[in-house]
């Protein structure tokens, strides 16, 4: 079970969270014209990356804060965790 | 009764209290700190089972975790247990235990033909044997594999003990008391670190309880007592024996289950049987020691062929001799120490050592006893069926692969010595890889992954002093990076004797016209013979050599047998055994039962249950509840002999009639704040929402980015930029993560904050033509009037001195309120409208009812939005806007979405008027077509309509649109029916939908 600092709460298990997929993701704006290939993109596919990954997780049982974590997807090292509003470079 | 294999003056056993047991029937004694095993060997017996695949008998090879034979049926306090390792189940007075895998008894068993039948009976003989014809499988095939296959039988009862779970944390765990164990945990600890040491044993100090060594200058197992004794005392320790660390988790989180009760006769009323320890260790030590494995010869699983650490085990520990004519058969010089303490015991040993010339001083020390030794030789078979009777040994060729002058010698118990093999799952489970050591033909744990050490002879270490040493200073620095303390402790003198090297030597050859079965593993029946036939076959990886052949499988996890089987397979394949490999270590170590791993969460307990307020009052007034996610919500209130079809169709019709009252407290509730609250709904509905007037409620639908439907219900604008909204029960908590999602992600932009205010408020759904009669009774000084509350209008009132929230919405399509009041208050709203109701005809309705009245209605919920629907499906498109975007809009304009013949909601009419649709049944043009049949849609919810008097059913169907009039069949395989039907609309009554705005 994954040991995950929450930048509000400190560390919790993972049992406290929930996953919410690639955080990288940017949703289309409202009201803007997107082609079927840019919303499907955005929808349905995602990379699986092996290694470093930008996460979003809830922590649904907590301070239900969305916070973004660096993991490696095959060590499931967490190299850092963020706030939402954190900037990330990957 | 004496027990002629017992020693009077060895052991760490109480000998002054005797505990009687039975086993396989048969009353026995032995004393408290026995285990099953060591009473049964002092009481001479030694056939304790039979074997996996050949039914060939079994007697006890270790005495420990190792031990692959002694599976016994354990019977304790009306409960049994199946998989029990006689030589790890402590003896408690009245015990009970049968021997498993053997039909009629252990003595005779028919099982044991499969022994004379053993060509039938190849490696993969399941893969071969029971492929064809394909029609036996279900009935002759599987229920003979799963008679056949394991040990024991489960019980069908419910388990009455008590299992727990426990949350730790520590900066140290060290898992094992041996000599490393004890030292890095005492460094440690003295150091300031909170510790945790645990032993999977009854006793504390590992090898140190058999070895002759010494520290300071008291004995090893003194040393370790005082080592323990002072540990306890110490408030940031906790040591644990019986508890087995058995998985090693991601960031350091392993799991340990304690043995609480199971060595007592039963648990006491408020005692867990076993505790599951969920441990967070900031560094952890693996002590974990090392199993004796042992060489490979003739019949080398007949009842007395034991390890030579488990015969010195015996004696030591619990005063118990497996033979009184010993043969140790040994490679190397551990098995010395055993020959030795039969000595001190009276008891004349031979050793065959199997190497030329060996110069030791243990082997000195054999020798000046007395002790007969005898260079290049090593037993060739084992003679005897039930028990050892003799052994034939002969003399070895310095390339060890002939023997020379076979000679049979008499005999009683053959105690084996291969070397040791490092225990290492742990350090593999963490994701460690594993190193091969060329000087101890073992694995040993590579680089760390995870913040964890191995130590001692876990690592290969087998010198007391290297291993105390390196323990006390890892003890010390671990300690040191964590608690920032620098007390360091000088690690003992030790005293121990310089051991010379192993042969490398673990397979006796056969000898000339001969074919005994030498088995590699014992617990699954696999002999040398059974490898070489899978290598032959074409299996390679070692893997798949596991799995064919079942070497290394089972309750043992092939502890002493996975290194053997390696060097034949590296052997046959001419590799080395690191380019062999090993197979995964997975967790867990030992098997663990289900009731630890279930602890609490049992029953009722699994789940919690949650309860709106007016409960106790459902309960009073004859309420049959039901499961609603984790609340319990009424189903229908019972009248005299009604059942559920009766209550609810009487309730209904009331609502239809007169007025009822429904608890909706469990609806999802959300309080919505913040100066773009409104542009923020307007996001998340589909409908337009800027323009809604303080005190309006409006009904919504929200959807997935992909389009579909995810929740539905109604907001109500309070104030300027406050709005309440309600979610349906099952969605409220997705539905508050989902609105999270977007505010903090997507949108962090808006000011808007949300929080559930589900448990704030209780709910109470007043619905009927008489339902305004009984609003204005219950709120005497409030203006209910149409014009005043008009449908989807909202007013805050004043109900008998209690704030209360009037929003007029309708679920069940009559005119219809919903009343909140602040949780506390919701037994006395409720009693009060029961109350004022009487003079309507009031009477409450549960959620069959509220089904029964939605369904003909045609309104929509879960078993229509069921996450695979789209608006149009639902009937909801005209709730769209065409005007602005929202979430999942584009989704929308996708191909398969547009199509003219989509899925949509209709109405599903019997036409017999009589028969029930059952849910789930296929809606098809022709039943009597060929499999398998074109289905055309889905029925999503049946009731009886209370307005038609008679059945009516809620469907999905394709081309909905266009087949009202249509007649169809909807067929239920499950329930075995085919029902004529009308396809109409989905607004069975009111279709207009004049009476909520009546």
């Amino acid at each position: 079970m994954l040991y995950i600092k929450c930048p509000y709460c400190g560390y919790r298990s993972q049992n406290e969270f929930a996953y919410g997929g690639d955080a990288t993701i940017k949703r289309p704006e409202l009201n803007k014209e997107v082609t079927d290939k840019e919303w499907d993109n955005f929808v349905y596919l995602r990379k699986s990356p092996r290694g470093k990954h930008l996460e979003l997780w809830h922590h649904v049982s907590g301070c239900r804060q969305w916070i973004k974590v660096l993991r490696d997807t095959n060590t499931h090292e967490i190299f850092n965790t963020y706030k939402s509003e954190d900037k990330v470079e990957t | 009764m004496t027990q002629s294999f017992r020693l009077d003056k060895t052991g760490l056993i109480n000998k002054n209290k005797k505990i009687s047991f039975k086993f396989n029937g048969k009353s026995y004694f032995g004393y408290e700190g026995d285990t099953l095993a060591s009473a049964l060997i002092a009481n001479g017996v030694h056939l304790v089972g039979r074997s996996f695949k050949y039914h060939r008998p079994r007697g006890f090879f270790g005495a420990g975790v190792d031990e692959p034979y002694a599976i016994v049926q354990l019977y304790r306090n009306g409960e049994t247990d199946p998989n029990v390792r006689a030589t790890e189940q402590e003896l408690f007075e009245g015990l009970e235990a049968k021997s498993v895998n053997c039909w009629p008894s252990v003595n005779f068993d028919i099982g044991a033909i499969n022994n004379f039948l053993n060509i039938f009976l190849p490696a993969g003989f399941y893969y071969k044997t029971f492929m064809w014809p394909r029609s036996f499988w279900y009935k002759i095939y599987e229920p003979f594999i799963r008679k056949a296959a394991g040990f024991g039988a489960a019980s069908t009862k419910h388990d009455k003990e008590k299992y727990e779970h426990k949350y730790e944390y520590c900066d140290l765990l060290i898992a094992g008391s041996g000599p490393s164990g004890l030292a890095s945990a005492y460094a440690a600890a003295k150091n300031g670190a909170r510790v945790i040491l645990a032993e999977d044993k009854p006793r504390y100090g590992g090898s140190l309880l058999t070895s002759d060594v010494s520290i300071g200058n008291q004995s090893g197992k003194d040393w370790a007592d005082n080592i323990i004794a002072e540990l306890k005392g110490m408030e940031n320790v906790i040591v644990k024996n019986r508890s087995q660390i058995f998985g090693y988790y991601d960031h350091n989180m392993l799991v340990m289950s304690e043995r609480i009760t199971d060595h007592l006769p039963k648990s006491d009323k408020h005692t867990p049987k076993q505790r599951m320890w969920y441990i967070r260790a900031k560094q952890v030590v693996i002590s974990s020691g090392s199993i004796e494995r042992p060489i490979v010869f003739g019949n080398n699983d007949t009842p007395g062929v034991v390890l030579a650490s488990a015969a010195k085990e015996y004696m030591k520990v619990y005063g118990v001799l497996v033979g009184k004519k010993p043969v140790i058969f040994t490679n190397n010089d551990s098995a010395y120490e055993t020959a030795i303490e039969f000595k001190k015991n009276n008891i004349n040993p031979v050793v065959l050592d199997s190497r030329k010339n060996p110069q030791s001083e243990i082997i000195k020390e054999a020798l000046s006893l007395g002790i007969e030794v005898k260079f290049s030789h090593v037993v060739v078979a084992a003679k005897g069926y039930k028990k050892v009777k003799s052994c034939d040994i002969a003399m070895i060729s310095d390339n060890k692969e002939n023997l020379i002058d076979i000679t049979n010698i008499k005999c009683d118990c053959i105690c084996v010595s291969g070397f040791w093999t490092p225990t290492i799952h742990l350090a593999s489970q963490s994701g460690s890889k594993t190193k091969f050591v060329e000087d101890i033909d073992a694995f040993i744990p590579d680089k760390s992954k995870q913040k964890e050490i191995t130590l001692g002879s876990a690592n290969g270490v087998f010198t007391l002093d290297e291993t105390l040493k390196t323990s006390f200073q890892k003890g010390y620095e671990l300690s040191k990076e964590i608690t920032n303390q620098d007390n360091k402790l000088q690690s003992p003198q030790v005293s121990e004797k310089q051991q010379s090297k192993h042969d490398k030597f673990w397979c006796v050859p056969l000898p000339n016209g001969k074919n005994y079965k030498r088995f590699l593993d014992f617990q699954n029946d696999v002999a040398v013979s059974d490898i070489e036939l899978a290598l032959r076959e074409g299996y390679r990886s070692i893997e798949h050599v596991k799995r064919y052949t079942t070497l290394g499988m089972a309750t043992d996890q092939g502890r002493t047998s996975n290194l053997n089987g390696l060097q034949l397979v590296s052997k046959i394949e001419n590799k080395v055994v690191p380019a062999v490999g090993h197979t995964t270590f997975r967790p867990p170590y030992t098997p663990v039962t289900i009731g630890a791993i279930v602890g609490r969460e049992i029953g009722k307990h699994s789940k919690p249950t949650r309860k709106s307020p007016m409960h106790s009052w459902h309960e009073k007034n004859n309420a049959v509840f039901v499961d609603a996610g984790v609340w319990l919500r009424p189903r229908y209130y019972k009248k005299d002999n009604e059942g559920l079809f009766e209550a609810s169709k009487r309730e209904a019709e009331n609502v239809r009639k007169n007025v009822g009252v429904c608890d909706v407290t469990t609806l999802g509730k959300i309080d919505v704040k913040g100066k773009d609250s409104a542009e923020f709904l307007n996001r998340v509905y589909t409908n337009a929402w800027l323009k809604l007037p303080v005190g309006k409620a409006r009904y919504g639908v929200m959807l997935r980015e992909d389009g579909v439907v995810m929740d539905d219900g109604t907001t109500t604008r309070i104030s300027e930029n406050h709005y309440h909204m309600t979610t349906t029960t099952a969605q409220a908590a997705n539905v508050l993560s989902h609105l999270e999602y977007y505010l903090q992600i997507v949108w962090p932009e808006l000011d808007v904050n949300v929080v559930s205010s589900t448990e704030q408020w209780a709910g109470a759904a007043i619905a009927g033509p008489k339902s305004r009669d009984l609003l204005q009774k219950i709120f005497p000084d409030t203006d209910v009037s149409n014009d005043a509350l008009p449908f989807m209008g909202f007013l805050e009132a004043n109900l008998f001195g209690v704030k209360a929230r009037i929003f007029r919405i309708s679920f069940s399509g009559e005119l219809a309120y919903e009343v909140n009041v602040e949780s506390d208050n919701g037994n006395f709203m409720w009693e009060k409208i029961i109350e004022n109701g009487k003079h309507f005809n009031l009477q409450p309705y549960g959620t069959e009812a509220l089904s029964t009245l939605r369904i003909e209605m045609g309104h929509v919920a879960g078993s229509e939005l069921d996450g695979r629907t789209i608006p149009y499906d639902t009937g909801l498109d005209g709730l769209i806007s065409k005007k602005k975007d929202f979430i999942g809009k584009r989704s929308l304009l996708k191909k398969a979405f547009n199509e003219t013949d989509r899925q949509r909601i209709v109405g599903v009419v019997p036409l017999d008027k009589k028969t029930s649709i059952p849910e789930g049944s296929h809606l098809v043009n022709d039943p009597k077509a060929k499999m398998p049949i074109l289905k055309l849609g889905h029925i999503s919810a049946s009731c009886w309509s209370v307005e038609h008097n008679n059945p009516f059913s809620l469907a999905i169907l394709k081309d909905g649109k266009n087949m009202i009039g249509s007649k169809l069949y909807a067929m239920s395989p499950l329930k075995n029916k085919t029902i004529p039907v009308e396809i109409v609309s989905s607004h069975y009554v009111d279709p207009k939908g004049e009476r909520v705005r009546s």
